[in-house]
């Protein structure tokens, strides 16, 4: 039943808007993982970052494809909890830090078994549009002594202009979504944390939606 | 419905006799020199069927549909130049408003009111969009702004409306009818894009503008003016109420003014330090890297026409 909602919603309301309000300019499509586990690292600027990456994977696998998201947040009220868990099918994390790493990404590590691929925004919530901002370690403690699971770096830009945090009008814009090399598996958090910086950094040269004043 | 005028359906089947040979001759060449990469021409001769079809069965269920081709063009080629210039962020509400002027520019083009569809855009829009940004009152960047907004406006939806207006006019070659004048247009403005590169390829020497595209030459240049005015002579009397003479002229008008819409599209990419402007059709970058000559030679030889025959 979850599953049918889900490709209803993404078949019918998220690719007409992705294909037709805004535009992808999309690069290297052929590192996009294919199967489970696996772990897509994208920047984030807006709410349609997590919709334009799962609507890049064709309707018979969504299912498989889990964004791992902010329980104080989506879970809030009753609506946006059954339209994040049921529509999106979020893995939802507590944010507020109190509880232990093993059962904060619990979650996570289940998903992964099931051999699903997780969407992660290493850099936490939205921030300012086009801005990067800090990358979180967080990333490092779920692939952490995973060898099945590699990480994807994603670079996407111009959803910010999109639709930017704290607006409700979508205006339509292209976007960019560079999609980077697998990242050979890290040694400590740090490491990781820079790899994906200097990836995003290096992904955000093919960006071309990014002359922005 | 399908009652296509007898010279458009012509034109039409000799356009997808063109394709069908590119697509032998792709085919062949791949057979031959089975070690290069052909790749890119397959995608851009396959994208020319995708461009081609689309228009043709619009053409042909109906005149709105065609009307409403047209205004998602502008549509895309609207969002494809507000993507890639830089916008500020407090500009969002007013780049709305720009896209609002898509469906009443082309619904005033499918009513016929000429008065007002020649004046909408450059008299009431570039008046309302600066009203709408002192509203927002961010003024830092407000030149910057308004002047960016404004030309894509003019550039994309504009511009590009006159093609779909050429098919409300009263037609005078019944011969052909309306379409007759889009496939003319479309077809003089593309094919001349092809014969300014073949003829720089074969003889190109001298450089027009170095600086912005190294590829444009005289020889192409000039190449390209005498076949398109030749040709269009030929084919004007065929598929426009237009004589010889004003065919070959309109051919003229057409060949140079698709030069200087290209090089201006190149002008605006190198500006901003890209290769293509987007994705979108495979084989030739975005949206605005397609239309770029039709951007300049639709409304000048729309009012060449005009001016000629209303």
């Amino acid at each position: 039943m979850d599953r049918v909602l889900k490709i209803l919603f993404f078949a019918v309301i998220v690719r007409p808007i992705v294909i037709i309000v805004l535009g992808l300019n999309l690069r290297g499509k052929q590192n996009l993982p294919q199967r489970g586990p696996a772990m897509i690292a994208a920047n984030h600027n807006s709410h349609l970052d997590t919709l334009v990456l799962m609507s890049l994977y064709p309707l018979a696998k969504l299912h498989k494809v889990r964004p791992v998201a902010a329980a104080d947040y989506f879970l809030k009220n009753r609506f946006l909890a059954w339209f994040a868990l049921k529509c999106i099918g979020i893995i939802p994390i507590n944010r507020t830090g109190r509880q232990r790493k093993s059962e904060l990404f619990a979650g996570c590590h289940k998903a992964m078994d099931n051999g699903d691929i997780l969407i992660l925004f290493p850099e936490g919530s939205r921030g300012n549009p086009e801005e990067l901002s800090e990358i979180k370690r967080g990333i490092y403690h779920i692939v952490h002594g995973r060898t099945d699971t590699k990480v994807t770096p994603v670079m996407m830009h111009g959803l910010g202009r999109a639709l930017p945090r704290g607006e409700a009008l979508l205006v339509p814009f292209n976007c960019d979504v560079i999609i980077g090399e697998q990242l050979a598996e890290a040694k400590s958090a740090e490491n990781l944390v820079n790899e994906i910086k200097a990836s995003f950094l290096e992904l955000q040269k093919y960006c071309i939606t990014c002359n922005q004043a | 419905m399908w009652d296509i005028p007898k010279h458009s359906l012509y034109a039409m089947l000799f356009v997808l006799g063109l394709l069908l040979i590119a697509t032998i001759c792709r085919l062949i060449l791949a057979r031959i020199k089975a070690e290069k990469d052909f790749t890119e021409l397959r995608q851009r001769i396959q994208s020319w069927w995708w461009m081609i079809g689309i228009l043709f069965v619009c053409l042909v269920v109906s005149q709105t549909t065609t009307i409403i081709l047209f205004a998602f063009i502008s549509f895309l080629a609207l969002k494809e130049f507000f993507s890639i210039v830089p916008t500020r962020q407090a500009d969002r509400r007013v780049l709305f408003w720009a896209y609002l002027s898509i469906p009443i520019q082309y619904y005033l083009v499918s009513i016929g009111w000429y008065g007002m569809f020649i004046v909408f855009i450059p008299v009431y829009i570039f008046l309302l969009l600066p009203m709408r940004m002192v509203l927002i009152g961010e003024t830092k960047g407000f030149i910057h702004s308004a002047g960016i907004i404004h030309w894509a406006v003019m550039l994309t939806v504009f511009c590009l409306s006159h093609i779909a207006y050429l098919l409300v006019l009263p037609v005078k070659n019944i011969e052909a009818g309306s379409m007759g004048l889009v496939i003319f247009l479309l077809f003089m403005t593309q094919f001349n894009d092809v014969c300014q590169y073949i003829w720089g390829k074969l003889l190109g020497k001298h450089k027009i503008i170095p600086k912005v595209s190294p590829n444009k030459t005289w020889e192409g240049f000039l190449g390209g003016v005498l076949t398109i005015g030749l040709v269009s002579g030929f084919v004007g009397p065929f598929l426009t109420p237009m004589t010889f003479r004003f065919s070959l002229l309109a051919g003229l008008l057409i060949s140079v003014s698709g030069f200087i819409g290209d090089v201006v599209i190149s002008s605006i990419k190198r500006d901003l330090e890209i290769k293509d402007s987007g994705s979108l059709i495979p084989g030739h970058g975005g949206i605005l890297d397609r239309c770029d000559s039709l951007i300049f030679t639709s409304p000048l030889f729309f009012h060449f026409l005009y001016y000629v025959n209303y």
